[in-house]
């Protein structure tokens, strides 16, 4: 069966232990994860969790069912076909040297990023957009020379009805 | 008035109606030890903490009580693992309180410091560590409440030593409510009107009930439903005595050592109505074809067990009690089928497979069958015992042999299979069913894995009754040895054992041997009329196997027979 890429958000209860539930649920069931975010929602007490899986149907089922289960998971969401916005960012390190460093910057300009930190063989580029965007981005960028670069995982929320 | 923590627990437990508790004392529980023995609540002093509990499991399974256990931190805690993981596997609702260093050495490596909460996450229903005086009672009652509803379970609660020093009052309210966890025990009414469509259609329907109609206490109205319906039934191991054993509608066990018309009937029908049950492995076999001609209606209180394994054509989430005495108001609200005529045809065929395989074995004058101690046992008890088992053949046996006629009666590890449960177990369900006659079939392997027990039940005078079937093998794993690996019988071999009935009298129990067939009844007669404890050693035939059998991964229906 065919899998694919799903993204998954839940709320929780915000206490020691709930992040390791959840993790240790993927890792028992041989779920797959493929990113995770997680922070403070304005509810006192309250966490969102967002995963990135990919799976078939079934499995994508469970995985639902599964998270429903835990005691301190409040609410399950698949986002996937779903009208839903979803943002990840990446930090890129890329080497600068001068005859490429208004290339970058031109890169930056494109792509509507920020550069946060600078030096005499570097630039550190904050960029923020959907997985097609950073892809787009980290390929342009490639040829320059990649020093470091830290993801987040992605988050997502369901558009309000208009 | 400001009471420790200690004294919050046990107030706690008194008002959750505890009366037993299985556990073994150490330094980070002195505090709540202290406390527990100024209350009227028995405390049954075990000799290795996975007997604790296993004996809560035992207790809970023969009363519907949740089981509680009290051990220490550390190599206390970590001792409970195997025990949790059975009743975890098995819906077994269980409160299991662990001793916790003091909360400013969490962390530090103390003395007798393990993270049972992380070890624990994977095989608990949920499990607590108590940071705060302050949280114990709510933390309490939500135990004993997530316990003991929805699917039930094992839910185990960390202490600090501190935490149960420390002062507060008695706070909050008795009754629990947990927003973020509301199991659905109604069940849809539309979806079992299209099941009661489904049974007006099937010409060759099975009704197939596992261990959730034990849990919900569902007996009742699961054979009413076989009976209104005419309905030939099967169970899996752990459904075993949810419906008589004597019924004529009654087909013996399903899966890998299931009677030859239960899985014939399985392979057959066109309606398998499943409740209770999660279609585990070795009740299915080869999934892809399990009940491969069947519509298949999957009823269960745990949607995670809904379409897991099997796809259905109509699944309904609720407790399978409500779900069936829904379902038998139904039909009798629909006006009568003569599901007699509409399903004698199909009866008639499941008699011929009755016929054509029956469960038998050669009881010759010279060596003991196992199969005729069980036989036997049932036979003097007139079926009523409590019986437990270890794991392996002593288990297929006793589901084989012994014919449950009612819930409750039958105690086994199902699903993680679970040797040296047995013993404990019965001091458990004896602790909670005094009157009852308590019986562990064992195997020689199995019943060297909590021995130990003998002693519990020696000191706090629960008088239970061991059989062990003595093969000097590990049986079952001989028998698959013998059947698919060539008979090379790797390390599968005991060739030397504790003389059992010194062994039960250096407990201070009562040991009793018989070494040929003449010899089974006499000495379980004396055994069962025996108010002691009792080991009844029964050397029997060593190279014998349980049949029919469905090697792993094969269609159910097709079985090694002889």
């Amino acid at each position: 069966m065919k899998e694919d890429k799903h993204v998954i958000t839940m709320l929780v209860d915000n206490e020691p232990g709930v992040l390791s539930r959840v993790v240790g649920l993927f890792g028992g069931r041989g779920f797959n994860i493929e990113s995770l975010s997680v922070a403070e929602t304005v509810t006192k007490g309250v966490s969102r969790i967002t995963i990135v899986t990919k799976a078939n149907p079934p499995v994508v089922e469970q995985i639902e069912k599964q998270l429903n289960k835990l005691i301190n998971v409040i609410k399950v969401r698949d986002l996937t076909n779903v009208d839903a916005v979803q943002r990840e960012m990446a930090l890129i390190c890329v080497k600068a040297s001068p005859d490429n460093r208004a290339e970058i910057l031109r890169i930056v300009d494109i792509f509507r990023c920020k550069v946060v930190d600078v030096g005499l063989e570097h630039f550190i580029i904050e960029v923020t957009g959907d997985e097609g965007k950073l892809t787009a981005l980290l390929s342009l960028l490639h040829p320059m020379g990649i020093k470091k670069i830290a993801r987040t995982g992605a988050i997502a929320l369901m558009r309000e009805p208009k | 008035m400001e009471m420790t923590g200690a004294q919050i627990l046990m107030a706690v437990l008194k008002e959750q109606g505890v009366d037993t508790i299985f556990g073994f004392p150490g330094g980070a529980v002195i505090d709540i030890y202290d406390e527990l023995v100024k209350t009227d609540i028995r405390h049954i002093l075990v000799r290795h903490e996975q007997g604790a509990v296993h004996a809560a499991d035992g207790y809970a399974r023969a009363s519907g009580r949740p089981g509680v256990c009290l051990v220490t931190s550390g190599p206390g805690a970590t001792n409970t693992v195997t025990g949790i993981a059975t009743a975890f596997m098995d819906s077994i609702p269980m409160v299991v309180i662990t001793g916790q260093v003091p909360t400013h050495l969490i962390g530090n490596d103390a003395f007798q410091e393990v993270d049972i909460t992380g070890i624990t996450r994977p095989c608990t229903k949920h499990n607590y560590l108590v940071k705060s005086v302050d949280d114990l009672a709510r933390v309490m009652r939500e135990a004993f409440y997530i316990a003991q509803t929805g699917r039930p379970g094992p839910v185990l609660v960390d202490i600090p030593k501190d935490v149960a020093n420390a002062r507060t009052r008695l706070n909050g309210d008795p009754q629990v409510r947990i927003k973020s966890y509301q199991p659905t025990y109604k069940p849809n009414m539309k979806q079992l009107k299209k099941v009661v469509g489904l049974i007006r259609k099937a010409k060759r329907p099975v009704l197939f009930g596992g261990g959730g109609l034990i849990l919900s206490d569902a007996s009742e109205a699961f054979t009413e439903f076989a009976r209104q319906t005419r309905t030939p039934v099967t169970t899996s191991l752990m459904g075993l005595g949810a419906f008589p054993g004597s019924d004529p509608l009654w087909l013996g066990m399903i899966g890998m050592h299931g009677t030859y018309r239960a899985n014939m009937a399985t392979g057959n029908c066109d309606l398998l109505i499943a409740i209770g049950v999660r279609f585990d492995d070795r009740v299915t076999g080869k999934i892809d074809t399990f009940a491969g001609n069947a519509k298949i209606v999957h009823i269960d209180i745990d949607p995670t067990s809904i379409r897991k394994n099997v796809q259905v054509a109509i699944p309904v989430v609720g407790d399978c009690r409500q779900a069936l005495e829904r379902l038998n108001a139904l039909i009798a609200e629909e006006g009568i089928v003569d599901f007699d005529d509409r399903h004698r045809g199909w009866l008639d065929q499941i008699e011929t497979w009755k016929k054509q395989f029956r469960m038998a074995y050669d009881q010759g004058e010279e060596v003991i069958k196992p199969q005729f101690v069980i036989d036997k046992l049932f036979e003097l008890t007139q079926g009523q015992a409590i019986v437990t088992t270890e794991v392996g053949q002593n288990q297929m046996w006793a589901a084989q042999f012994y014919h449950f006629d009612g819930p409750r009666q039958f105690l086994s590890s199902g699903g993680l299979g679970t040797m040296g449960f047995g013993l404990p177990a019965a001091i458990g369900a004896k602790a909670a069913c005094p009157n009852r006659q308590v019986v562990d079939i064992a195997g020689d392997g199995s019943i060297q894995m909590n021995i130990q027990e003998l002693a519990t039940a020696v000191q706090s005078c629960l008088p239970v009754k061991i059989v062990i079937l003595n093969n000097g093998y590990l049986g079952m794993v001989r028998q698959w040895q013998e059947l698919f690996y060539d008979r090379r019988y790797a390390c599968t071999l005991m060739d030397h054992q504790p003389d059992f009935v010194k062994l039960a009298e250096a407990y201070g129990a009562l040991g009793l041997r018989a070494t040929r067939p003449d010899q089974v009844a006499a000495v379980l007669r004396e055994g069962l009329d025996s108010d002691r404890t009792v080991i009844m050693d029964f050397v029997v035939e060593k190279e014998e196997s349980v049949y029919p059998m469905v090697p792993a991964g094969a269609n159910i229906t097709e079985m090694l027979l002889v």
